[in-house]
């Protein structure tokens, strides 16, 4: 039964993120990578259900600088296959990411496939979803906690709502399960074993076509802008107000 | 002796005749000779600690007690070092155990100790495993984590390990910029680079190094964690890394000798590094000083009046031996009177952040009646003094945060050596 947690790596905001020169992106040459923290909880669920069931896990990552460490760290921690996706550019899209890992994913093979809810770098929480379309599989996202029963093709999700309401559904595999968090906080990998990983260079890559996929265009990418320092009124509060008002109709902001 | 295994012997012997010294003893009382009930417990994990390498001297104990009013953690709570070896003989499995993770490698139980039993080398043996086997208190996790992946234990990024220079108001060379031949090749450290009271010492430091004419250079985002902590926390393949990076590094630089800020880095790049290939001429700042004493005293411009206490680090003073250094740098600076606490020297207690004892705090709460920290904190108070002088970079964040916690802030200041004799050198006071 095969088990498969589709990752990418997002910037590492322990570094200042740069604008680049256009003003429509990040400067991705500047960026220091990090796995998406909602695929590492997708990662630990995955594990925890081969440890429960016996389940092989494989691990699916966009090359990026530190996708090398990221399969190996995920071998070390127990995944018997990682495999890096080449040919992709850094800050892909969730379209384009879903595409190429549709395009792999069958020869992987796949009972159920993990993914992390969604990804600080664009918060656009779509990669599972349209991934179970593109397959043609159900989708069950912003899941907390996954139980399979094999023989009878199924699996037990657990969904958390607001104010502590608890949602279990039951979902016909295969099928796309987009992790809020695993059961557990991800486990430890000791270094010495992703380097002995490191060393036997277990790690497949396998090359995906970027398709040519709709995507909304970037008009402008930019730091919150600090304003001009706050403006004190002084004088009594009738005249405070007649200035304010002055001021608001100056800039057109009151209407009459 | 070694003895690396114990052997379970059925029932207790008794020797037919037993003849001591040409006396006939023999009797049923002469079974003391033989094989001690003792013996007739589970062995099993005491074979699987006295098997590791490291782990063979926990054999040795013989119950005697004599570390236990020594061991800081066994003052404030149930650990304690002679307990390690009964609780193994009772079947309590020390790779799962809390007692595992109490151990602050201070060394004051081995200093003591009859049978040289080691726990220096005995914890980080068990912990090796533990961590194999993924057992790691969360907190400890965490930092393993972050000091694999940006070179120091808060996270903070590798490109701004060197931000406190700019603030230094004394030029710094940075190597990796200015790749000169030095002197001197200053080992800032993590807590020094990043902690915000590290950083006042890391600036006084410059300051001084600067107005003593020191030739000295510092590694930038080039200088990662040492590892001396995180080996001792059962990562020693994080160590590894770690050694061999910071090994390769200062292989690209000419210096004559490596000083350092801290106690742990002195003791790895001393005891540890010279077993993967790194051997160097190593000063703790306060031995790098010393000798300039006579010169210091000519430049002194401030009294820096106050009675302080000092705290001897583990790991500059029970582990290699130097208590004189940082007292003779104290009692140079005019207008300091020297106080010590009962526990010092040789006995000084510790502040719990050796051997992952700094990443453990949460988890060490739940079995020990006070933190490490605030005795010691407690005990500084007592001496009447109003600084607790301190020359690792551990200290000072935790017996800052041990000052408000018992309810001292007022009354005590916690202050790195290096902070008073900058102070006394004229710089405007900081922290």
């Amino acid at each position: 039964m095969d088990v498969v947690v589709c990752c990418k790596l997002v910037p590492d905001l322990v570094e200042e993120l740069e604008v680049n020169e256009a003003g429509t992106d990040l400067d991705w040459a500047a960026v220091r990578w990090v796995l998406n923290e909602f695929d590492d909880h997708a990662l630990e669920e995955a594990l925890l259900l081969k440890e429960s069931t016996g389940a092989r896990v494989t691990v699916l990552v966009p090359e990026a600088d530190g996708a090398e460490e990221v399969l190996y760290t995920a071998l070390a921690k127990g995944a018997d296959r990682a495999i890096r996706l080449t040919g992709l550019p850094p800050g892909a899209g969730s379209r384009a990411l879903a595409a190429a890992f549709s395009q792999v994913l069958p020869s992987v093979g796949y009972d159920v496939i993990l993914t992390g809810v969604q990804a600080v770098d664009d918060v656009d929480g779509q990669v599972g979803g349209l991934l179970s379309g593109m397959l043609g599989l159900p989708y069950v996202g912003v899941v907390t906690g996954v139980e399979v029963d094999w023989q009878a093709r199924r699996a037990v999700v657990r969904k958390e709502y607001a104010g502590g309401v608890v949602e279990e559904l039951e979902v016909d595999l295969p099928a796309v399960l987009g992790v809020q968090s695993a059961r557990k906080p991800p486990r430890y990998a000791p270094v010495s074993k992703v380097r002995q990983l490191m060393r036997e260079g277990k790690a497949e890559a396998l090359p995906a076509e970027l398709p040519a996929v709709p995507r909304a265009a970037v008009r402008r990418v930019f730091r919150p802008q600090t304003d001009r320092r706050a403006q004190i009124l002084q004088g009594p509060a009738e005249q405070a107000a007649a200035q304010l008002v002055a001021i608001l109709e100056e800039r057109g902001l009151l209407r009459r | 002796m070694p003895r690396t295994g114990l052997d379970k012997v059925d029932g207790v012997l008794e020797q037919e005749v037993a003849v001591l010294e040409g006396m006939d003893i023999s009797g049923h009382w002469n079974r003391m000779f033989e094989q001690r009930v003792v013996w007739d417990y589970p062995t099993e994990i005491l074979e699987k600690i006295t098997g590791l390498p490291g782990g063979e001297s926990l054999a040795w104990c013989y119950q005697c007690g004599k570390c236990v009013p020594v061991c800081p953690v066994d003052i404030v709570g149930d650990y304690g070092p002679r307990k390690v070896y009964r609780k193994a003989q009772l079947g309590v499995d020390l790779f799962r155990d809390p007692d595992l993770w109490l151990c602050t490698t201070c060394m004051n139980c081995l200093r003591v100790c009859p049978k040289a039993v080691d726990m220096i080398q005995i914890m980080p043996a068990v912990r090796e495993v533990a961590v194999q086997e993924g057992q790691v208190p969360p907190e400890l996790q965490k930092t393993f984590q972050n000091i694999a992946k940006y070179g120091n234990p808060m996270g903070e990024s590798p490109r701004k390990r060197a931000e406190w220079v700019k603030d230094a108001g004394v030029p710094v060379t940075v190597l990796p910029a200015d790749p000169r031949p030095v002197d001197v090749l200053w080992y800032v450290g993590s807590y020094p680079s990043y902690h915000p009271r590290g950083k006042d010492a890391a600036r006084a430091m410059a300051r001084v190094f600067f107005a003593l004419g020191v030739d000295f250079g510092i590694l930038g985002h080039e200088e990662w964690e040492d590892g001396d902590s995180v080996r001792l926390a059962g990562e020693k393949g994080l160590f590894e890394v770690l050694a061999e990076r910071n090994i390769r590094t200062f292989a690209k630089y000419q210096f004559r000798r490596i000083v350092v800020t801290g106690p742990h880095e002195y003791n790895a790049f001393k005891k540890v590094y010279p077993q993967y290939g790194g051997e160097y001429e190593v000063l703790h700042y306060t031995q790098f000083l010393e000798p300039m004493i006579p010169r210091l005293r000519e430049m002194f411009v401030r009294e820096v009046r106050c009675r302080v206490t000092f705290h001897d680090p583990c790991y500059l003073g029970r582990h290699h031996g130097e208590y004189d250094a940082p007292r003779r740098l104290l009692q140079a600076i005019p207008g300091v009177e020297l106080v010590e606490m009962p526990r010092c020297r040789e006995n000084g207690y510790c502040c719990g952040g050796g051997g992952g004892g700094m990443w453990l705090d949460s988890f060490t709460r739940d079995y020990t009646r006070e933190r490490l920290s605030d005795r010691r904190v407690r005990e500084a108070v007592e001496t009447g003094a109003e600084v607790l002088a301190v020359c690792c970079p551990y200290e000072v964040s935790r017996f800052e945060d041990a000052v408000k916690a018992t309810g001292n802030d007022g009354k005590l200041v916690v202050r790195d050596i290096i902070e008073l004799v900058d102070e006394a050198l004229g710089s405007p006071r900081a922290g």
